[in-house]
């Protein structure tokens, strides 16, 4: 018994040694940058597939994008329809073993996860989409989705006749909330008298769910649909209903060449590329983001990561005035959460002249704005 | 208000035709839990077809098959093999969620033109029914009319009497000179096909899209229709229309703002179809009397 005892903690000291010696070993291969002849091995992690044509299509675009820009001097791998939660870590962690030198995770849900892994890899840099939490290997990304909606919001207020304007939102989330208000500001801009009805389907992509609660909007009198959900089956729905809408995260004309007034493109190549090229110069940081909880990197439409395709099916007029909207928010003169603010019971939430800075963004938008109807559920 | 009906009527379809297979495999004595995997074979062979041959007839019969085969498969390990009903059910869902999200992959976002709605000349010219019973797809009047059918046959025919002593005491049906395996053969794959072309109406008419597992669970809804429906084919209908309708209701009340949690929302046709089970099987005696006797009882059977 007591031999045995010593082999064991012989045993454990041994192991314990060779360890150290390997882990001294590595740690000062990548001090910094990527060697010129070296590949650099690029990861991504995709909620969906590329072909929803919402969120994880316009993903995908972005690594093509990568590939046109470094050619051979990148090798990127994607793993799909990975479930946000717990397992995703054993996913992330693969990319990792497999030796990628920058794993990106496109989705919210990621975020611990991913977290858990660069806490396990630190010489490989993580960057997520969409979150908040970060360390030192860790950076995240996101795009101001709701500047695009509150053009959407312009648009549907200039083209509506009934003064009805049916929603269909995904998770109440910070970023949903934000493009809800923001299209609620821009609907109100343009006309005092139209509402949106929010319809929560609980879901990223669920077609059948989508397509129901669009049927539904229409049934109760929307003439214009807008959508936080990725599937083109609202689109789908309204062309078939003669109404109008607008597409998600890429351009969803394709689906609906009659009814899109314009989708709002999430051009994720740019960052990636910046991102990579850091990699390559040895400079990658996680970049000292504008607010804890907008991320290291949080950019829109004046940094083209968020890009409005073609105004079509519309009057000329509705066309400009939504230009104007447009440009008004790329050179920084409508910052669009300026008071004053009401929300939809009347009460003022921002005073006129304060603008809400970034993280107020994430943390005070707990209600809805003038416009809205009903309340955010949770 | 009649564009909501159409749409709680349109919702119901896919229900009553998985249900009315199941009905009759279980009046048979076999319980089979795969509808889920078998509509989901449905809905990619649906798809699948119609983008490949631009038809969605072709598409719905492809549906039939993909329904009717993978329920085939359920039947050789089930009855020809005698394993356990209830661990091969679980089995081919899982089965038919996989295999479907394989085949289905590379058409993942791609759109089909699905059926078009046959309007029933004079009929649909009534006032308001005109508009929302006959003005519909060819899957929806096939539902309504298999319905029918299966009502007609199991009360009112010598094979539908043949298929309810299988399914109430196989062994004095064996005894009869009835082939017990045979019969329950034929209301299993009947039960995929119908299963197949309830899948088949999701990408045909409610969205024309692909999506892995985009039955959602409607597989166990019908299921549960037809215990809900206490094995009456007229009670499927009714039980069918008011799933649909609350799951629309849900949706309707969200856009009018009625201030309830919409997860809880989310939730109310499952909790509803749990309630009405609960009803149902208050009445101990009346559930017993209805349910098929031998159900879910593997038969071996002597040479």
């Amino acid at each position: 018994m007591k031999l045995n005892k010593f082999v064991i903690l012989l045993g454990i000291v041994v192991l314990a040694g060779l360890a150290f010696i390997m882990s001294s070993q590595k740690a000062p291969e990548k001090a910094a940058g990527v060697a010129d002849d070296k590949k650099v091995k690029v990861g991504f992690v995709y909620l969906t597939t590329p072909g929803d044509h919402g969120w994880t299509y316009a993903h995908e675009v972005g690594r093509q994008d990568v590939i046109a820009r470094f050619g051979d001097k990148v090798e990127t791998t994607y793993i799909e329809n990975v479930p946000e939660g717990p397992d995703a870590a054993r996913v992330i962690r693969d990319l990792a073993k497999q030796g990628n030198d920058i794993i990106f995770t496109t989705s919210f849900g990621y975020m611990d996860p991913t977290l858990k892994v660069a806490k396990e890899f630190p010489e490989i840099k993580f960057e997520h989409i969409t979150g908040y939490k970060r360390a030192p290997n860790m950076a995240t990304g996101n795009i101001r989705f709701y500047e695009g909606r509150y053009v959407q919001g312009v648009v549907a207020g200039l083209m509506t006749k009934s003064n009805k304007i049916g929603y269909i939102a995904s998770f109440p989330i910070p970023e949903v909330i934000q493009g809800i208000n923001a299209f609620g500001l821009g609907l109100r801009s343009v006309n005092k008298d139209a509402e949106v009805s929010v319809i929560w389907v609980n879901s990223w992509y669920d077609p059948v769910k989508e397509a129901d609660a669009a049927k539904v909007h229409i049934a109760e009198g929307a003439d214009i649909l807008a959508q936080h959900t990725d599937s083109p089956a609202m689109l789908q729905t309204a062309e078939k209903a003669g109404v109008y809408g607008f597409g998600q995260s890429s351009d969803m004309k394709a689906f609906a060449p009659k009814a899109q007034l314009f989708s709002s493109v999430n051009n994720w190549g740019i960052y990636y590329i910046n991102k990579i090229q850091a990699l390559i110069d040895g400079s990658w940081t996680t970049g000292e983001g504008p607010d804890h909880w907008a991320g290291n990197t949080w950019a829109g439409m004046a940094d083209n990561f968020l890009v409005l395709s073609a105004f079509e099916n519309m009057p000329d007029d509705v066309a400009k005035a939504a230009q104007k909207a447009a440009d008004d928010i790329k050179s920084g003169a409508n910052k669009i959460f300026t008071g004053p603010i009401r929300d939809n019971t009347g009460a003022e939430k921002v005073p006129a002249g304060k603008t809400l800075n970034d993280g107020e963004l994430f943390t005070t938008l707990d209600y809805y704005v003038e416009g809205i109807v009903g309340k955010i559920p949770g | 208000m009649d564009a909501l009906v159409l749409t709680v009527i349109l919702t119901s379809v896919p229900l009553i035709l998985a249900a009315t297979g199941e009905l009759i495999a279980e009046k048979s004595g076999v319980l089979n839990l795969g509808v889920e995997g078998m509509m989901l074979m449905g809905a990619v062979a649906a798809f699948a077809v119609t983008s490949l041959s631009g038809n969605p007839y072709f598409g719905m019969i492809a549906a039939a098959c993909a329904g009717g085969i993978t329920a085939g498969v359920f039947a050789i390990f089930a009855l020809g093999l005698a394993t356990n009903q209830v661990a091969t059910g679980l089995a081919l869902t899982i089965f038919g969620a996989g295999l479907s999200g394989l085949i289905g992959a590379p058409y993942v976002g791609g759109t089909i033109d699905g059926l078009t709605v046959i309007v029933v000349p004079f009929l649909s010219d009534l006032p308001v029914l005109g508009g929302l019973f006959f003005k519909l797809d060819l899957l929806a009047y096939l539902s309504i009319l298999m319905l029918g059918l299966v009502g007609f046959f199991l009360n009112n025919t010598r094979a539908g009497l043949i298929l309810r002593a299988v399914g109430n005491n196989h062994d004095s049906a064996h005894a009869l000179g009835y082939s017990v395996l045979r019969v329950r053969c034929v209301a299993v794959i009947f039960g995929g096909v119908m299963a197949g072309l309830a899948g088949a109406y999701l990408p045909l008419v409610l969205t024309p899209h692909w999506s892995e597992g985009m039955t959602a669970g409607r597989g166990w809804i019908a299921l549960a229709l037809v215990v809900f429906a206490s094995w009456m084919p007229s009670r499927i209908l009714i039980g069918a229309l008011l799933f649909g309708g609350i799951t629309i209701m849900q949706l309707v009340g969200q856009a009018r703002g009625w201030e309830m949690p919409s997860q809880f929302l989310s939730m109310l046709p499952y909790l509803a179809t749990i309630a009405v089970l609960v009803l149902i099987s208050r009445n101990r005696n009346f559930a017993l009397m209805r349910a098929p006797a031998h159900l879910g009882r593997i038969f071996i059977g002597t040479k």
